[in-house]
């Protein structure tokens, strides 16, 4: 099919109706909203044979979606910040539950102060929450990704909803051509869903959600962990499928020019694209310099990055988010699982452009570094 | 191994969880102070305590609601 020029939201609609949920509960959120429109645009028009809920909260939007799941259908839900936090108690059932559900979460900053603008604190306040967080470059990963975010969820070994992140407004509001699947082809690939395990049905009944005492939880609580590992030989599985049948390969990570970088730059979703420009940039004047992009930030594909930055000096990470006291969560992560001289950089809050002076400024922080953890853009008193 | 997610199938499964795992002290009935008044059997909130004023060890909490309202002091609390 020719490419067809559309937005990020645009595009995980597109694929969500290919991947033909049955049951779409969602809630209005900017900056999802889109997604909820084209979806309910689709049911209207007979595209989308689902049931469209129009829950009165986020709350429960998840709720729905995990009941729906629980009932054996394939589900699909999307919501942005504020919304993802009202989700959080049911974000953990989902994942105890091992609902393959898959969401769409358009990045959006946390109030206060309020901001409806980018960043990647809503998702990664989410991270323990025990569902599989994959982050997108642009329109096109995001169309990808949500067909992949299914076979990955329902794959029997894992059976851990998926997120899929893709940052407010850089991708949720620009149009990009996005190369689009056709229905037979995406049937190929993404199968109808057959609920195996835990799934309410009269003729098998069954107690679903139960209560665990102290015998039980902590076995059940490792059989996510379990889970968790075994989803990153399944991203990867079902990423090179993906590039078999359609030409766009995908895997835990992607890195570009690391092989004999001495500083690699590590960061995930959209702020990929100007790094990639920098480095190029910064290869041009003679620096060795590499992107490391992180794909999937739930699983952590640690080793991953262990075998992709061993011949690297430096980790130079930029982090949309920040946890208090530590730093960003990136590059906490990295901090305790890999095992490089690593500093971190925090950008792109609230929406502020990530410009590619900032990146060059990290890069020189990291060959000359003053602290661990650099704020990059910071305003002096005016 | 626990099924995934923690679905039960097997329909009243809830008596393999034996609750007096839960108790710190345990109510021991000295039978010849008794004086048959179903007290204990009455008040029990488990229904551990059965007519011949046996108590069901395997699901007793050890709340002591039967050592509080026996009249004759028929049962004592012992730590475990």
């Amino acid at each position: 099919m020719a490419k067809e020029i559309m937005t990020t939201n645009r595009a995980v609609a597109e694929a969500v109706k290919l991947a033909k949920p049955q049951v779409v509960p969602v809630y209005p959120i900017t900056p999802q909203t889109t997604i909820s429109e084209y979806l309910a645009q689709f049911v209207a028009d007979g595209d989308l044979d689902a049931e469209y809920i129009r829950v009165e909260s986020e709350h429960s939007a998840i709720s729905a979606t995990l009941g729906a799941s629980e009932a054996g259908v394939r589900v699909f839900t999307a919501t942005s910040s504020q919304g993802l936090m009202l989700m959080h108690e049911i974000l953990f059932a989902a994942a105890g539950m091992r609902a393959p559900i898959v969401m769409a979460d358009a990045n959006r900053a946390i109030s206060a102060p309020l901001n409806i603008w980018n960043d990647q604190q809503d998702s990664i306040a989410q991270r323990d929450a025990g569902w599989i967080q994959l982050y997108v470059e642009n329109a096109q990963e995001g169309f990808d990704t949500i067909l992949q975010a299914y076979r990955i969820a329902e794959h029997e070994e894992v059976m851990l909803p998926v997120m899929v992140c893709l940052d407010g407004f850089i991708l949720t509001h620009t149009v990009e051509p996005v190369d689009l699947l056709e229905q037979a082809e995406v049937d190929t690939f993404l199968e109808p869903y057959v609920p195996k395990f835990a799934y309410l049905d009269p003729e098998r009944p069954m107690s679903l959600g139960n209560f665990a005492d102290p015998t039980y939880y902590t076995e059940a609580r490792h059989d996510m962990q379990v889970a968790m590992d075994k989803s990153m030989e399944v991203i990867k599985e079902v990423g090179a499928e993906f590039g078999e049948k359609f030409g766009r390969e995908y895997g835990l990570t992607e890195s570009y020019l690391c092989d004999d970088a001495e500083i690699i730059l590590v960061c995930m979703g959209s702020m990929a694209s100007t790094v990639r420009h920098v480095v190029d940039q910064l290869r041009a004047k003679g620096e060795k310099v590499g992107l490391l992009k992180i794909r999937s930030y739930r699983p952590f594909p640690f080793e991953e990055i262990d075998e992709i930055t061993k011949n690297a000096e430096k980790l130079a990470v930029l982090d949309k988010n920040f946890s208090f006291g530590i730093g960003g969560a990136l590059f906490a992560d990295l901090k305790a699982k890999c095992h490089k001289e690593t500093y971190g950089f925090i950008l792109g809050l609230g929406g502020r452009d990530v410009i590619p002076e900032y990146i060059e400024e990290a890069v020189e922080l990291t060959k000359n570094p003053v602290k661990e953890v650099t704020w990059l853009g910071l305003k002096e008193d005016e | 191994m626990v099924s995934i997610g923690c679905a039960i199938s097997e329909p009243g499964s809830t008596r393999k969880n034996k609750t007096g795992s839960w108790r710190t002290f345990k109510p021991i009935l000295d039978k010849n102070a008794c004086v048959d008044c179903n007290n204990c059997l009455m008040f029990c909130p488990e229904g551990c305590v059965n007519k011949d004023h046996d108590i069901d060890y395997d699901y007793c909490k050890g709340c002591g609601i039967c050592k509080e309202e026996c009249p004759v002091q028929a049962i004592k609390m012992e730590i475990e």
